[in-house]
């Protein structure tokens, strides 16, 4: 070791330093032109009237302006806030208990947290289309389930309130697991000492659980919530299969009425604005999360 | 941990109720894509095909080229998890050593935008290029997928790695190229296995950028799917089945590579688009 940062500095490690960013070149020229070049880009549309044809005329804060009246907007916003807390509660719940679950040991458990893991690898176009059918409410496979134990049956998504717990259902299926392998990344890095101590102490399952692990694994947590919120924010596969945002505009989330704002009525220009608008939601509520996680840190 | 017999009872009891759902779907599924219309809108629904039958696949291949959207997925997930390996590892390499956390703040923004912000500028400047009808749009989008998967899960395993064996090359006169590629490259293989994997199967899922880009011989299979949804009225078992060809290969890589596709996820909370 001695003699490695003798040669090192030796030869000069700022030599050494300096030179890695060209690793990194090919890929920071792609990001430029993938990922930079489309922000730019959609920041210069969005002061436009960018319809696919014609004219592009350059119109201010017009688009911007038009959200702030605009109630298919306002109704959007609200109602991904609304899927998204549900969205982000429900799978972090879930997941805790799941991740304190497979921290054990117990026969089979490599199988079944691949079980587990299995509706968040599926194609989600796929998984959405099955979830369809099992909707149907005269057919559909759910509803056969809840009146044979006695319950009435559910309108799933084909009533507008019924929709969007149906699809923050979906949702959980799907990205509880996430969260649960985050969880449990955080309690196998615990360490073994103070649950000891409190086993001697004769502490029961529940509060060894409330007063040492989830203390400890709460950064893992904050992290699981954050990636949560950001992912629900962004929800779409599954809504514009299932739904398309109906009935109605029941379930419309600000990415669906993104989607059909550019691709269905071709309005390039406002779609933009709201994707700026979205995109400065999703980076402002990230930003205040990881503050959060920091000063939680410093604690 | 510590527990006794009702503690057990009560871990089998929660991992039974924890993992029922995924797996009693997955059954429905199949079951469905397995069994002729008739049992398929049956009340009270039929739950084991009898007898079982695969007309439901061959009629998904029949009716529609689903051999050339199988090809145009292997295609594109292919290439986008190959170029993502050329650019992403060595990004990762350069960014773990020189410690450029601001470069790796970047990935996480990457990870943080929805798809669809891009779509709307890349929609425009593909039909500028006129290169929209062909894959060159879909493996390029896609990219947005997969660098980012594979910058993160290798800045994990670079930073991991001890860095002795490649200052020790780097003493010997080997060169900081050489050093990555001789020392560095074949100890990361794990990570690399990891990143393939996800990069891969998220790829392979994809949909949005699919379904905006794609023209009608460019379709991906999750846009196929999709579209047999829309044109068919609800028959359920082609429809069952072909929710199951285009999810099948990603269900079995997950079953595989379970060990290495847990620390892979663990490591960087990835997901795509």
């Amino acid at each position: 070791m001695s003699a490695t940062t003798a040669a090192t500095i030796a030869s000069g490690p700022r030599a050494y330093g300096r030179r890695y960013w060209l690793f990194a070149v090919p890929a920071a020229l792609v990001v430029l032109l993938v990922i930079l070049f489309p922000w730019i880009f959609t920041l210069f549309m969005s002061v436009h009237d960018w319809k696919v044809t014609g004219d592009t005329p350059f119109v201010g804060m017009a688009n911007y302006a038009k959200m702030l009246h605009d109630e298919r907007f306002l109704s959007g916003v609200w109602r991904t806030l609304y899927f998204t807390a549900a969205s982000v509660i429900a799978p972090l719940v879930l997941g805790v208990w799941a991740a304190v679950c497979f921290s054990n040991n117990f026969k089979g458990r490599g199988l079944a947290r691949t079980l587990f893991v299995l509706p968040m690898m599926a194609t989600p176009v796929a998984i959405s289309l099955v979830w369809t059918m099992m909707f149907h409410p005269q057919l559909g496979v759910l509803n056969y389930i809840l009146t044979s134990v006695g319950l009435p049956p559910s309108t799933w998504v084909y009533d507008a309130h019924t929709v969007i717990p149906t699809l923050v259902m979906v949702e959980t299926w799907q990205w509880t697991p996430l969260v649960m392998l985050i969880v449990l990344g955080g309690i196998a890095s615990l360490p073994q000492d103070p649950y000891e101590a409190a086993i001697l102490d004769g502490a029961s399952t529940w509060q060894m659980f409330r007063h040492i692990t989830l203390p400890l694994v709460m950064p893992f947590i904050m992290v699981a919530a954050v990636i949560r919120i950001i992912d629900a924010l962004k929800t779409f596969d599954t809504i514009y299969v299932i739904t398309l945002g109906g009935p109605g505009s029941a379930s419309e989330t600000i990415n669906i009425l993104l989607y059909q704002t550019a691709f269905a009525y071709y309005d390039l220009g406002y779609g933009s604005a709201m994707v700026v608008v979205f995109f400065v939601l999703i980076l402002l509520v990230s930003l205040l999360l990881l503050r959060l996680r920091q000063r939680e840190d410093l604690r | 941990m510590k527990s006794g017999f009702l503690g057990r009872v009560g871990l089998y009891l929660s991992v039974s109720i924890l993992v029922s759902p995924a797996v009693l779907f997955f059954l429905w599924m199949i079951s469905l894509s397995l069994k002729n219309e008739l049992d398929n809108t049956a009340w009270p629904p039929v739950f084991i095909p009898n007898p079982p039958t695969l007309a439901n696949f061959v009629d998904v291949f029949e009716k529609n080229d689903f051999l050339t959207y199988t090809i145009n997925t292997i295609i594109v997930s292919f290439s986008a998890t190959g170029l993502a390996l050329l650019l992403g590892v060595p990004a990762a390499y350069g960014i773990a050593k020189s410690k450029a956390t601001r470069a790796a703040a970047l990935i996480l923004i990457a990870r943080v935008t929805p798809g669809l912000s891009y779509l709307i500028p890349l929609f425009l400047l593909f039909q500028w290029l006129g290169l929209i009808g062909t894959l060159t749009p879909l493996i390029i989008t896609h990219l947005v997928i997969t660098v980012p998967i594979v910058v993160w899960v290798m800045i994990g395993f670079f930073e991991g790695l001890p860095g002795e064996l490649e200052e020790a090359a780097l003493v010997d006169g080997a060169n900081i190229w050489q050093a990555f590629l001789y020392v560095a490259m074949p100890l990361a293989r794990p990570g690399i296995t990891v990143a393939t994997i996800l990069a891969f199967i998220f790829s392979w899922n994809n949909f949005i950028f699919g379904v905006v880009l794609a023209g009608r011989s460019t379709r991906t299979l999750p846009v196929a799917v999709y579209n047999v949804l829309t044109f068919e009225q609800i028959s359920w078992g082609p429809l069952a089945a072909a929710a199951l060809i285009v999810t099948a290969p990603v269900l079995l890589l997950t079953l595989l590579m379970q060990k290495e596709i847990v620390a892979g996820l663990t490591a960087g909370g990835v997901k795509g688009g």
